[in-house]
């Protein structure tokens, strides 16, 4: 340590490795102050502006805000607030493009602004003294700051006091060509920063403060030295200039010689590092209760008039900016507008994008001063193997090997090259002669490794779950299989006891098997029915079982074969059956068959290619129409009904609902008919015959599955409520059985009050057609 | 001493036996397209030939010379090579299961690795005495090893760089190998045997 | 007599050999495979039986026996290349019979039509539905794999795939103009 600060004191400082000197071009906005802009009339705010999550909205559109107003709150410590940078409006919360290189849409807040700049009210303070850490941290937080260097970690979560800080940096390097923010920054505010910076030293308590500037702002220095002059814990050390010296290892190496090991933060050896700007924004947040609205951005490049320094509030759009400075497009369509410098910025999908708070540059390039920014083709050759990239990168790394495992998508082989460690600085690009862009060549690959992690992470969630939920299953099946053997003991041992009650039971058991075998007979006689003669055989049966059984038989058949079924039976059977009471039901039967409605439609199309091309298209598309008119006329109607307790109209909107959904295909039709025949059919049988025996279990299934929630039961519905589990395959046989019973209720009903009524709108329907 | 040290001099790098006798080049060409497995069958190779050396060397002069059948020279080489691979395979696919899949197919290939048989041969021939015997094979497999090792991380770069589609593969493979050889004629008349 | 005394040399010489492999064989013994670990790690445990497994393990097995490995489309053509390795076989393209839409999808329960069944909470291989019988259900998105098992169950249709929406999170950095080239 003694012999860092000796070698500080004597402005000998290390250096990094590589590193490259591109032109400054500083001198287009260094020689003018920074300009305060007008307010423009709308302001696009993003609701995540720095590394972490969105903080939770709490305006709404209509709102109107004061200047300085927090719109979002912070839940989560990696969520820092946004608040509103001026008075106005809320027009909008939406997608909006934001500004990163994907061009992406993420959720931003569109303030009209009012033009009358009302703040907030504030409460400065006068003494930092008298403020805690944890409050000074907690107002941190709450001024919504996150480092203004270009990445943007929340700041809160940086400076909550550490102990044993060696090292406070400040970085006022600012060590890419073309901005020159942090530059005016010091020159015009640096006492205020200077406040910051004693701010932070309250917090951190670091034992010593350096502040790293190169020596291409000699303005700068001066006005830095004459603020720090009394205080003996900062240094302001000058360092030569370099492309990336502002880069936090790299700056950090330079002037304390200390090399910040792959993988870790500097805190690890006890340095912290904050940019200028952010040492601005928080003297404003503690000394003036400001919280962050605004930063100083390099509006710069040759295509403007007047490029200069803005003071920009967070969420102007970029061609606001950009007209304030003469924007002249030269006639090109496409003229490229880069945020961020010309290394390590991005070309902007729209000028629409907002000024965020890790915004330090605008860039409008001539022709003439960048051309390779306004061609489309990429000038990319092969790979010479000169290893310039190599001598010029600041972290040691080797872009060549890179490049070849990147572009050969070597992921293993790239982990081992350390490609994690690369920040993104372009050197390498830039000295390439063979113009690759090595710098997206990484940042494709980084994205790709990062999602194999989280993919990997994923599977070994997925079968952590898997394997809990076997073994979760086997325990319930041992459990299963133990109560069985239980209980079967038990009536083994009770019915050789013979006692009555166990002679009872015995022939109880005997019944039970009886019935079992009279069904399995009756399955084996009813595969060969067909679906039109289903209904006349199950009529005259009058046996539970077999009616049901054909039923589902006769529904399966029906959907299978798609023969067509006589038009008049299914009038005819639809009148006859009981309507629905149950508004509910009717709803969940409707959502049943509209789900019907769009399984037998995806069968359907196969059916048309096979008996008229032709026609199929535009069958299908009239389909389509109908099957949404259908849905959308059941679904409406069925909420309408749930609130009316109109039983027939709902019955009968069901029947237009079913009927529509059937027309419009002829096959379908004839297919849905004999469904509709052969629900009905069940439905009514099933009915009838529930009455005659109460061993019902047909509609005990009903229940659990199509009553969802507690609903009003009539007396129909009560005998349905005794529930018992039954195997699968007889449960979704019983499903569909109960689906087409409330459905058929809702036709019976409505056949008893109206049948002309039926007529009429049936006829409504073709006119329609 | 000298001349054990020189004798294993000669026999890595000035008549190596991959690049300059020409012998091994199956598991040469087939082992070496990763590093990984290059190294886990130097491994292997190196000590197949050291003991398939010692103990041809041992039957040779205990058993075939003394009972005057020479002319069993070639079928004892080969039945002694044969149990020392089958043995150190079985040795791999306990330690190493992984190493034992990677290698798959080459590692009873190894039996017929003409290098090993080359190796026990040349030492008859050169009337080497039980050291100089354990020298010639320790050296001939460090000598196959270096080269291969080598060989394999060329590969690798070789199968992400930019080669032109008539070469890419075994072609530039060849071609590299070749090049090796010609570098390591740099090396004859360092040691004169 | 030398062909007699050759062939009694040969014959000690072998049978010394074949005791000496033969206590190797017994000392080195090798139990179980540790190759189904290895490639039940490459696989994605999405546990859909596209493969025509049930499971991710079973295939793995099977892919140790001989099975073809260009089965699981969850996979996708990395996963091919990785068990191609480690198998030492060729890799081939993905079998034809899957689907050609890749895009990482997450089951949606519709909740206006959910019935509370239980149907779908019986067929997710992941357990990744939450809800009870008569309650609603609902996916818990970070636990789907996109297996599309749920689907099919529900009896009133009201389960759909729906792609995982591309964010700045997720973006994989098209190539697009980064302008970083001479400046003079």
């Amino acid at each position: 340590m003694e012999s860092i600060i000796n070698r500080i004191n004597q402005q000998k400082f290390w250096s990094f490795h590589g590193g490259v000197h591109p032109p400054e071009q500083k001198t287009l906005t260094n020689q003018k102050p920074i300009k305060p802009l007008s307010l423009p009339e709308q302001l696009i705010i993003p609701l995540q502006q720095h590394i972490g999550r969105q903080g939770d909205l709490l305006v709404q559109v209509g709102d109107h805000v004061l200047k300085g107003q927090p719109l979002t709150k912070s839940t989560n410590p990696m969520a820092v607030p946004v608040h509103a940078p001026t008075s106005g409006t809320i027009t909008a919360i939406k997608h909006s493009v934001i500004a990163h290189p994907s061009g992406l849409s993420e959720l931003c807040i569109f303030l009209n602004v009012d033009h009358q700049d009302t703040w907030v009210e504030r409460t400065p303070c006068n003494d930092v003294a008298t403020l805690t850490n944890q409050e000074i941290v907690k107002k941190i937080a709450d001024a919504g700051i996150s480092g203004m260097g270009g990445a943007g970690f929340p700041t809160h979560i940086k400076v909550d006091t550490k102990p044993d800080i060696n090292f406070l940096i400040i970085n006022a390097a600012e060590c890419e060509p073309y901005i020159t923010a942090d530059d005016l920054l010091m020159c015009e505010h640096s006492e205020s920063i200077v406040d910051g910076i004693k701010i932070l030293n309250k917090l951190l308590n670091p034992a010593f403060i350096l502040i790293g500037i190169e020596d291409n702002k000699p303005k700068a220095i001066e006005a830095l030295k004459k603020a720090t002059a009394g205080i003996e814990k900062i240094h302001v050390c000058v360092v030569p200039t370099e492309y990336p010296a502002g880069g936090e290892k790299q700056l950090i190496q330079i002037l304390t010689g200390k090399e910040i090991k792959s993988g870790t933060l500097p805190i690890k050896e006890g340095i912290i590092m904050q940019n200028v700007a952010t040492c601005y924004a928080i003297s404003e947040a503690i000394l003036h209760d400001t919280p962050l609205i605004q930063r100083v951005v390099t509006v710069t490049g040759q295509a403007l008039e007047k490029p200069q320094n803005v003071w920009a509030l967070l969420g102007t759009p970029v061609h606001y900016l950009l007209s304030q400075c003469g924007f002249d497009n030269q006639g090109m369509e496409k003229t490229p507008v880069i945020m961020g410098g010309p290394m390590m910025g991005f070309s902007l999908p729209t000028d629409t994008v907002p000024v965020i708070k890790t915004t330090n540059c605008i860039l409008a390039p001539s022709y003439k001063e960048m051309p390779s920014a306004f061609e489309g083709n990429s000038a990319e050759v092969e790979c010479i193997r000169c290893g310039q990239c190599a001598d010029v990168c600041p972290t040691n790394l080797l872009p060549q090997e890179l490049q070849w495992s990147a572009k050969a998508k070597d992921y293993p082989q790239l982990n081992k090259l350390n490609l994690s460690d690369c920040i993104d600085c372009g050197a390498c690009a830039y000295v390439c002669p063979s113009h690759i862009p090595l710098v997206q060549y990484y940042r494709i690959a980084k994205a790709e490794i990062r999602q194999q992690q989280q993919q990997e992470l994923k599977a070994e969630k997925a079968k952590a779950r898997f394997e809990a939920r076997k073994q979760r299953l086997e325990k319930e099946k041992r459990a299963r299989e133990l109560k069985h053997k239980k209980a079967a003991e038990a009536r083994k041992a009770a019915m050789n006891k013979a006692t009555p009650e166990a002679t009872e039971a015995k022939s109880a058991v005997a019944a039970a098997l009886a019935r079992v075998k009279a069904k399995k007979a009756a399955n084996q006689k009813s595969p060969s029915s067909s679906a039109i003669s289903a209904p006349v055989e199950t009529t005259e049966n009058q046996d539970n079982k077999k009616a049901q059984v054909a039923a589902a038989i006769a529904r399966a058949k029906a959907k299978k074969q798609a023969k067509p079924a006589p038009e008049i039976d299914a009038k005819e059977n639809a009148k006859v059956e009981p309507s629905n009471t149950d508004s509910k039901k009717a709803k969940i039967a409707a959502a049943v068959a509209k789900a019907k409605a769009k399984k037998s439609q995806e069968k359907a199309p196969i059916q048309g290619q096979e008996q008229n091309q032709e026609q199929t298209d535009s069958l299908s598309l009239a389909d389509k129409k109908a099957n949404a008119i259908a849905k959308a006329k059941a679904k409406a109607l069925a909420k309408k009904q749930a609130s009316s307790n109109n039983d027939s109209s709902t019955a009968s909107d069901l029947t237009i609902a079913s009927t529509a959904e059937s027309e419009p295909a002829i096959d379908e039709k004839d297919a849905k008919k004999a469904a509709v025949i052969a629900k009905a059919k069940a439905k009514a049988l099933a009915k009838k015959n529930k009455e005659s025996n109460t061993d019902n279990k047909v509609s005990e299934k009903n229940t659990v599955n199509v009553e969802p929630r507690k609903v009003q039961n009539t007396s129909e519905t009560s005998t349905i409520n005794d529930t018992n589990n039954i195997s699968d395959k007889d449960a979704k046989k019983a499903a569909i059985i109960a689906k087409a019973k409330a459905k058929a209720l809702a036709k019976k009903k409505l056949a008893t009050q109206s049948v002309s009524e039926e007529k009429t709108m049936h006829e409504q329907e073709k006119g329609a057609k | 001493m000298t001349d054990y040290l020189l004798l294993l001099v000669a026999t890595v790098l000035v008549n190596n036996f991959v690049l300059v006798q020409f012998l091994g080049l199956c598991p040469f060409m087939g082992v070496s397209s990763r590093t990984e497995t290059a190294i886990g069958m130097s491994f292997a190779t190196i000590f197949v030939m050291t003991v398939a050396s010692l103990l041809s060397y041992l039957v040779t002069t205990y058993l075939l010379v003394p009972l005057n059948i020479e002319y069993l020279t070639t079928m004892s080489f080969i039945l002694v090579i044969a149990v020392v691979v089958q043995f150190t395979e079985m040795v791999v696919h306990k330690t190493s299961a992984s190493l034992y899949r990677l290698l798959g197919i080459f590692l009873p290939l190894i039996t017929t690795n003409c290098a090993v048989l080359g190796v026990a041969l040349l030492n008859l021939r050169s009337h080497h005495n039980f050291f100089e015997s354990i020298i010639y094979g320790f050296g001939a497999s460090v000598g196959f090893s270096l080269v291969l090792v080598m060989f394999s991380a060329m590969r690798e770069k070789l199968a992400n760089a930019d080669v032109p589609t008539p070469f890419k593969g075994a072609a530039i493979a060849m071609i590299t190998a070749g090049l090796m050889s010609l570098a390591f004629m740099g090396f004859t008349g360092l040691v004169k045997l | 007599m030398t062909l007699l005394i050759a062939i009694l040399v040969f014959g000690l010489i072998a049978a010394l050999f074949g005791a000496l492999l033969g206590y190797a064989s017994i000392r080195f013994k090798v139990d179980a495979d540790p190759i189904v670990e290895q490639i039940d790690a490459i696989l994605p445990q999405t546990q859909c039986g596209q493969c025509g497994y049930p499971g991710c393990k079973p295939y793995a097995q099977a892919v140790a026996d001989g099975e073809a490995i260009n089965k699981c489309a969850p996979g996708g053509e990395d996963t091919i290349k990785k068990i191609a390795d480690l198998m030492g076989v060729e890799a081939e393209p993905l079998d034809e019979s899957h689907e050609k839409d890749n895009r990482p999808k997450v089951a949606f329960i519709i909740e206006e039509d959910c019935i509370g069944c239980t149907k779908c909470i019986q067929a997710c291989p992941v357990d990744a539905i939450l809800g009870a019988a008569k309650q609603m259900h609902t996916i818990i998105a970070d636990e789907c794999t996109g297996c599309d098992l749920c689907v099919a169950p529900c009896p009133v249709d009201c389960i759909e795939m729906r792609v995982v929406p591309e964010t700045t999170q997720n973006w994989l950095w098209d190539l697009n103009s980064i302008p970083v080239q001479q400046i003079d």
